[in-house]
């Protein structure tokens, strides 16, 4: 069932549902996303279910409303002042809710996107830790993966940059307080942690996608319910609202139908 | 009223080398480049890097400068890491410090305020523990009784950034939309030195913005440096913005030893006025 004019839901087109999902029930706090999923997802919520989420202009400042990609920034209207280092003020405080990317994943939601191999010296040098330690130890914290493979979801991260649910218990009270990894999304599929040692389950499937592609595509034993869940796809609002927000079609570069 | 201002290489000539130095700006923003050129062109070695990362992390280990490099990240914004940085790195040749970026932040806060450590979350659970052995967590005396990360005070021997406008007594006026933490890098550091696009009488900074762009006082401030387009090719918003074709032709360099060379001949092994000469003749 899609909107007019709009074709069948894309594979991106779900992602992005997904992506919303996460934002769902935040009420007003600060959305940060990474990806162009996620920045969609987050922008759609904000025009649906959740009105009061708070958006970043990509640079220094919070944004009124929810404009398309791509809107040029001298057309955005900027309702507060966002500075790097009154972001931390955020973070700490709990008033933020995050998608962040992941290089490697793994099935207690350890993320890495320091460095790939032996950290003294490493074959691959990523960008740095930034701020996905004190991020995953202060607020919600979901990941987006669009090349779902057995190189992205592995058993154990090289670097712990985003903390996962054994660390975080291993590190104490301090550590598990406010710290909480909603879903895992992929260009698969939507996981989760809700096993009683969290562990990584399938939420859902995107259309399409067969549970034993999953499993072959993941580097660990993922806990597979008994009665998959499909993925939902937009309603007919959403998806005419997706095609606004993105006009040139960017999720399709991000995930190729 | 002291005239802090001062030439380049005088403030070069404030550094020595295995000096533990902060860099202001934030990954390819209103970096002190003119400044990082310099320190490539001098003797400077066996340096101590504190940065929010960005083509000046790289640049001075391409140029061998560094020994350690204290960041949370290495990062040209629109292109997602520094070739150099990555090099070095995956040689061996580079002693890292990687942290947190907020850690980061409390770090240079604390030497700020001349205390040894401030407590935080971030980092608990995290490698950045593991990959740091010297960190030390802390508990609470109140009844809470948490344990924190007691992330230690960032102190540095000397500190550069770069500002849009600056008066002769060293007030500086920043006129983008995000002052990063320069206040705190000059804040923690013994050597307090500022660049800047333009040196002008103090009732120009009034002219130019709100008081709320005038957020360097002279309280922090050691010596001042006119390089105008001296933050180039990164981002110095209004004044300009990144030269992303630039920066581009600084990562297609770094792949390749001979086309390094080339680059780093033009551009590098030159003065700032012939880097600037040399800049304006590319993109003409």
């Amino acid at each position: 069932m899609t909107a007019a004019g709009t074709g069948s839901p894309t594979r991106a087109d779900v992602c992005v549902i997904a992506c919303a999902e996460v934002f769902r029930g935040a009420g007003e706090v600060m959305a940060s996303a990474f990806g162009t999923a996620p920045t969609l997802g987050a922008r759609l919520a904000r025009r649906t279910f959740e009105p009061d989420l708070v958006l970043t202009d990509g640079d220094a400042a919070l944004m009124a409303g929810a404009p398309p990609l791509g809107t040029d920034p001298s057309d955005l209207v900027l309702e507060s002042h966002m500075p790097y280092r009154r972001v931390f003020d955020v973070v700490w405080s709990g008033r933020r809710s995050l998608i962040m990317m992941a290089s490697q994943i793994d099935r207690y939601g350890n993320q890495n996107i320091s460095a790939i191999g032996n950290w003294s010296r490493p074959t691959a040098q990523l960008v740095g830790v930034r701020g996905a330690p004190g991020n995953t130890v202060n607020h919600p914290t979901s990941y987006w993966v669009p090349n779902h493979s057995p190189r992205s979801f592995v058993a154990a991260v090289d670097v712990v940059s985003g903390v996962g649910y054994d660390r975080a218990a291993a590190a104490g009270a301090a550590a598990t307080r406010f710290h909480h990894i909603g879903y895992v999304i992929s260009n698969l599929g939507v996981f989760d942690f809700d096993t009683p040692d969290h562990v990584m389950r399938v939420r859902s499937l995107h259309p399409g996608v067969a549970i034993d592609d999953v499993v072959a595509a993941t580097g660990f034993d993922l806990v597979v319910p008994d009665v998959i869940e499909e993925t939902r796809l937009p309603t007919d609002e959403e998806a005419t609202l997706i095609a606004e927000l993105d006009p040139r079609g960017l999720r399709t570069r991000e995930v190729p139908p | 009223m002291a005239d802090k201002r001062a030439t380049l290489d005088e403030l070069i000539g404030e550094l020595r080398s295995g000096m533990t130095i902060g860099i202001g700006g934030w990954g390819s923003r209103r970096k002190p480049m003119a400044a990082v050129r310099a320190i490539l062109r001098s003797d400077l070695e066996d340096l101590t890097i504190v940065s929010y990362g960005g083509p000046d992390v790289g640049l001075l280990c391409a140029a061998g400068k560094v020994a350690r490099i204290v960041f949370g990240f290495v990062t040209l914004d629109s292109i997602p890491t520094d070739p150099h940085f990555r090099t070095a790195r995956q040689a061996g040749s580079l002693a890292a410090t990687e942290v947190d970026e907020g850690m980061f932040y409390l770090g240079l806060l604390a030497a700020s305020q001349r205390i040894p450590f401030l407590p935080t979350r971030a980092g608990l659970g995290s490698d950045v523990l593991r990959v740091n052995p010297e960190l030390r967590t802390v508990r609470s005396p109140y009844d809470d009784g948490e344990e924190l990360v007691a992330m230690p005070a960032l102190r540095l021997d000397a500190a550069i950034v770069h500002v849009n406008r600056a008066d002769a007594s060293g007030s500086g006026q920043i006129l983008g939309p995000d002052p990063f933490f320069d206040e705190l890098f000059l804040g923690a550091a013994d050597r307090r030195l500022m660049t800047t696009e333009a040196v002008v009488p103090t009732e120009e900074l009034v002219g130019d913005g709100p008081l709320q762009t005038r957020c360097i006082s002279r309280l922090l401030t050691d010596a001042v440096v006119e390089t105008p387009h001296g933050a180039h090719f990164t981002a110095c918003v209004p004044d300009y913005g990144r030269d992303e074709a630039f920066q581009q032709a600084y990562v297609t360099a770094a792949g390749d030893p001979e086309a390094w060379a080339a680059f780093a001949a033009r551009y590098l092994e030159v003065d700032e006025a012939g880097y600037q000469a040399a800049v304006a003749e590319g993109a003409a």
